[in-house]
């Protein structure tokens, strides 16, 4: 029997990715998805690329990263935070995430490679994820938005 | 910002009167143009700052003040602990106790322009730089805890500097009561291999010309001269400050209710003085200072050790060492007589006037310097503080140039090669590893410093001693 396309998820977001938002001195990251998990991906593409850019890098190693906190949106700056911890202690980029959330609890994976400043050209590292502008919301057409302002 | 919003006390000073849930003014030094162009959300944030308890007299913002996160950048803020006053990770920010270190040369332009590309080079090779780079220090545990301690001293007994270098580092290149033990393992980590390294964004090193004098007494007394030229440095406490900020950012806005605090903004976290998080925060957070001290002052060395290659037996004594990202003890006159108070000082640096007695005996007379770092293509300036910033803002000044575009605006507008190629034909040497890194700090991303200095010392917060233009940046 032929299944036919997979239906489409009454939720489905049209607007998947990531986008920076304005921010004079630092930078805003935004991830756009069908779901929390899925705009947590995206923000954290939005993260590399305040960086390199995203497409750039080889996703040649997973590192695995779980975090726990009591609310949606400061798990988002968990999670980001934790990529920025994998950044700096492993002299890594990363280009790819996949994050799973269960309740309280986010387990995802970011698969990236050793920095190389020639290939790469990082033009600044960040120092950490704010609560500023922190917001993880579902609009009216379905997309869950995750973002902050990111200090660079 | 519409100035209307504000009452005009002089042509430098705006005042938002306390209303609703202000405890105290909100006050802004700065020109009409500085403010008409700084983004609404300094006056949001700054009116935000006055909401926490224990505030006392006002909340202020530097000419330089822009958007930040919680605080603006250049607020000052000042806390007593007395009266249920807080400490806030969100008003120190991430890059705790970030700062300029300038040393004197005594060279003059041209013995730089004869060796400037082959120095460039050496400079940019020696001094670890850019994201992913490594100092040649490798701290163990014990060697950890001791650098946390002991800051620029520590730094000094591992055989980087001179015994007389501590004398012209705020505090004497120490936060005393530091606390090691209250930084955690993850802050650490970060920071194991990051000692010596300069980092990115706006940090650098560059070699800047001496090119007017406005203060010849002062200048004299800090033995810089026109024509002259020093060396100067731009950095923090590295990975180890980011993640304490990170981790005791997180930590206080999730026990705020608990402390009964209300904060408008989540960023603007913190706990009270008096209790066990606010003063865990405090010890972490000075041995943060002296991570960044330890930093400065190893770089210092490493610059050192590449000039003695081209000048062998060079000195380069330190002029001075201030951070523009602290919180810091101090006492200062209020209405009611001299009182130990708490000043934040995000993105401001400590502007103390003559006879303080904590500036260095040599400048005593003078009053502390006030290293303000601009674009890497325009200038950089030397101030002295001045008594009357104690009334003014805690003694406080501005800190730098402050950006006017964002990061995405300027790699739009500028490329990399573009802006060394640019800098080249204007005589400045610009080494970096990373041409999309030059892009976004293209000196047209930055605010005209000369206004915010001349600003700075119009409503008497820092005098102006001398103008530099860099000769030669390294760049993260």
């Amino acid at each position: 029997m032929n299944p036919g396309p997979p239906p489409a998820r009454a939720s489905a977001c049209p607007d998947i990715g990531w986008e920076h938002f304005h921010h004079v001195a630092d930078v805003g990251v935004r991830g756009i998805g069908s779901t929390p998990a899925e705009a947590f991906e995206q923000a954290a593409l939005a993260l590399t690329a305040v960086i390199t850019e995203p497409a750039g890098v080889r996703p040649a190693a997973r590192v695995d990263i779980e975090c726990r906190a009591p609310e949606l949106e400061l798990l988002l700056v968990d999670w980001l935070n934790a990529i920025v911890f994998e950044m700096s202690t492993r002299r890594m980029l990363f280009g790819a995430f996949e994050v799973r959330i269960e309740g309280d609890r986010l387990a995802g994976q970011a698969r990236g490679e050793p920095v190389e400043a020639a290939r790469h050209q990082p033009a600044a590292e960040v120092k950490g994820a704010t609560l500023s502008e922190l917001r993880v919301r579902q609009d009216a057409h379905g997309c869950w938005r995750a973002q902050c302002v990111v200090d660079v | 910002m519409d100035p209307g919003r504000f009452e005009r006390v002089n042509d430098t000073t705006w005042r938002i009167p306390p209303t609703g849930p202000m405890r105290v003014p909100a006050i802004i030094y700065g020109g009409e143009s500085l403010l008409r162009d700084m983004d609404d959300k300094v006056g949001e944030q700054l009116v935000n700052v006055t909401t926490l308890p224990g505030i006392v007299r006002a909340a202020y913002a530097m000419p330089d003040a822009h958007w930040g996160y919680g605080f603006p950048i250049g607020g000052v803020a000042a806390f007593d602990a007395g009266d249920g006053g807080v400490i806030s990770a969100g008003g120190v920010g991430f890059d705790i106790s970030c700062g300029v270190r300038t040393h004197r040369t005594g060279l003059g332009r041209a013995e730089i322009e004869r060796v400037q590309a082959p120095l460039a080079d050496a400079l940019f090779q020696h001094v670890p730089v850019g994201v992913g780079s490594t100092g040649r220090i490798s701290l163990d545990p014990r060697g950890m805890d001791a650098m946390l301690a002991g800051g620029a001293a520590w730094a000094l007994a591992e055989g980087y500097g001179d015994q007389r270098d501590l004398d012209y580092i705020e505090d004497h290149g120490q936060a005393r009561d530091a606390e090691p033990e209250a930084v955690s393992e993850r802050a650490r980590q970060r920071q194991r291999r990051e000692m010596g390294t300069l980092g990115s964004g706006n940090h650098y090193l560059e070699i800047q010309e001496i090119v007017e004098v406005l203060h010849p007494e002062a200048a004299a007394t800090y033995g810089l001269r026109q024509g002259e030229c020093v060396l100067t440095i731009h950095c923090g406490s590295r990975g180890l400050g980011h993640q304490i900020g990170t981790e005791f950012l997180r930590e206080m806005a999730i026990a705020a209710p608990e402390f009964g605090i209300e904060l408008p903004d989540r960023e603007l976290a913190c706990a009270p003085i008096r209790s066990p998080l606010g003063q865990r925060y405090i010890g972490a957070m000075r041995a943060a200072i002296n991570c960044a001290l330890a930093n400065r002052q190893i770089i210092g060395q490493l610059a050192r050790d590449v000039l003695r290659r081209f000048w062998p037996g060079i000195e380069l004594p330190l002029l001075f060492d201030v951070s523009h990202n602290t919180c810091k003890l101090e006492t200062h006159a209020l209405e009611d007589g001299p009182r130990e108070v708490w000043v934040h000082r995000k993105g401001a640096t400590r502007s103390l006037g003559p006879r303080h007695a904590t500036v260095p005996a040599a400048y005593r007379d003078t009053g502390q310097p006030v290293l303000i770092g601009g674009s890497m293509g325009t200038e950089s300036w030397v101030l002295a503080g001045l008594e009357a910033s104690e009334s003014a803002a805690f003694s406080s000044a501005c800190h730098g140039a402050g950006r006017c575009m964002s990061r995405t605006q300027a790699r739009k507008r500028w490329g990399g090669r573009q802006v060394v190629d640019t800098l080249a034909a204007a005589g400045i040497t610009v080494r970096s590893p990373s041409q999309r890194g030059v892009a976004e700090e293209a000196p047209g991303a930055y605010k005209d410093v000369a206004a915010v200095v001349e600003a700075a010392e119009q409503a008497g917060l820092a005098a102006r001693v001398a103008r530099l233009k860099p000769v030669v940046c390294i760049k993260g």
